[in-house]
């Protein structure tokens, strides 16, 4: 245990705030909202696998080379693609640091478990796997980038091609494993969103009588509808709707 | 009706503890759980054995001495009820209830259901308080306060710093008795003076000695006063809102 004089004070603002566990806390929401943005863009984008083709070619791949080429020319080729790309990154990596510091600093605050069974009240099977479930998540996506994104053998189909993305996203999920893999990854997901979603308002000191019971609403609509709209493109390809 | 107890029994800080098994014959119903308590260790001490150490004052709910895990929850299977405030009628005769001491690093155990709550102290002292000219008594209604923030504000005062929230907590938090002290003065027009210094202060003094809030609300539910996790909301909002003002009123000293 430290004494408040052995605080180490006046870093820069973001550390000195980062330093704290609710900052932590508020920095996990933050980059929570980030993330369930960008996944709720994702499978808005894979939601185009069913979209018919656009003279030949298929209407996923023109989407893929519109994300490229996105702002251009006012802005150099690829280059907004990267900066969504950085800030993607630099938000999962927060999240995961964020989570790492809290669960030891937890650890520490309960060294000797109780002895007895405990008997929650509240506490959700989802509230109560977010490190594991995360954890599990996280794993899959290093999977998944290497499948899809970079198509790095063994983990992507033999047929990759670098911007063919409908037929990789075919070759991809004929493969009954990888999708069993894909489908537990986004229920993972979902299950960590059911709490996340929620939690979030909580951490960032949104709340409000007006508004708090559709919190939970909005957590359970937000992972049901992420989980629905990433299972469907893949379980059509695995049962052959999609060729 | 007759009951078994499972009493987690240690004899000091630093000794390894073990769960003792104690038979309870005859007891009331009408009995508090503490009362039963009391009847067991009268037995124990005339049959010269080592009687159960366990914390109570009051008796009425309202002090905050008395808190025990009882089997695995914090303060008994009622809820909004203080240990001292269970009565046995709420078991079955023939029961077997395991009784544990509150597990946190920031309540080292002191002997057997006995805890040492010193880091609560530790909070309040951080800003738990107004400051204000002492002398006379100031006249009743001098400031006035809207009638929903006198009740909200008094919601968060009737925290009793049990620790059970603590207790509860999967996480080992304090996050609960934190916030229900802050805005307990935070809502207040007298709490306004020290509402940015209070909250910065207290929430790193908690973070010191407990665990992180995840949301899960078991506290709320372990809660004898059924304070609300909201407080924690607006604790938290408030932190941020302190960390920014606070930089700036530092910049206003010459
Ligand atoms: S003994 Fe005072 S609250 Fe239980």
């Amino acid at each position: 245990m430290t004494t408040t004089s052995q605080r180490p004070k006046k870093a820069p603002f973001p550390v000195e705030f980062y330093r704290s566990a609710v900052g932590k806390k508020w920095v996990m929401a933050v980059t929570g909202v980030i993330i369930i943005g960008f996944a709720i863009a994702h499978m808005l984008g894979n939601l185009k696998m069913f979209l018919p083709d656009v003279n030949g070619i298929p209407d996923m791949d023109i989407y893929a080379e519109a994300l490229r080429s996105l702002f251009s020319p006012i802005v150099p080729e690829h280059v907004m693609l990267w900066l969504l790309r950085v800030g993607l990154i630099v938000a999962f990596l927060l999240h995961v640091h964020a989570a790492y510091a809290l669960t030891i600093m937890n650890r520490r605050a309960r060294q000797t478990d109780y002895q007895a069974p405990r008997n929650y009240v509240a506490a959700t099977y989802a509230s109560r796997t977010m490190r594991w479930s995360g954890v599990i998540f996280f794993a899959f996506l290093a999977f998944h980038l290497a499948d899809f994104t970079l198509g790095i053998q063994p983990a992507a189909p033999e047929t990759w091609e670098h911007g063919r993305v409908y037929a990789n996203f075919v070759a991809g999920f004929q493969r009954p494993l990888v999708t069993a893999f894909y489908v537990i990854a986004v229920s993972l997901l979902g299950i960590h969103l059911y709490h996340g979603a929620w939690s979030m308002f909580q951490s960032m000191g949104v709340n409000h009588p007006k508004f708090n019971a559709a919190r939970r609403v909005a957590a359970t609509i937000i992972s049901g509808v992420i989980v629905i709209g990433f299972i469907a493109p893949p379980l059509a390809v695995a049962f052959g709707y999609l060729k | 009706m007759n009951i078994t107890l499972q009493v987690w029994k240690q004899e000091g800080p630093d000794r390894a503890g073990r769960f003792a098994t104690y038979q309870v014959d005859d007891i009331e119903p009408e009995m508090s759980f503490l009362e039963m308590l009391d009847i067991l260790n009268e037995r124990l001490v005339s049959q010269g054995d080592d009687p159960i150490s366990f914390d109570h004052d009051c008796r009425e709910g309202i002090c905050g001495t008395c808190g025990v895990m009882i089997d695995g929850q914090a303060h008994g299977p009622q809820l909004g009820t203080a240990t001292c405030q269970l009565h046995m009628r709420k078991f079955r005769d023939g029961d077997t209830i395991t009784v544990e001491p509150w597990r946190a690093a920031g309540f080292p155990i002191v002997r057997d259901l006995v805890v040492d709550r010193t880091s609560f102290d530790r909070i309040i002292e951080a800003g738990g308080y107004i400051t204000v000219d002492t002398g006379a008594a100031p006249d009743a209604n001098l400031i006035p306060v809207p009638k929903d923030v006198a009740e909200t504000a008094f919601d968060a005062a009737a925290c009793i710093g049990c620790g059970a929230c603590v207790a509860a907590c999967p996480n080992g938090a304090a996050n609960l008795f934190t916030a229900a002290k802050i805005n307990h003065l935070n809502l207040l027009p007298q709490g306004q003076a020290e509402r940015w210094a209070r909250t910065e202060a207290m929430v790193e003094v908690m973070e010191e000695y407990f665990g992180s809030c995840t949301n899960h609300g078991e506290c709320e539910k372990a809660c004898p006063k059924e304070i609300s996790i909201d407080f924690i909301a607006w604790m938290n909002r408030d932190y941020v809102k302190a960390k920014v003002k606070n930089r700036r009123l530092m910049g206003q000293k010459a």
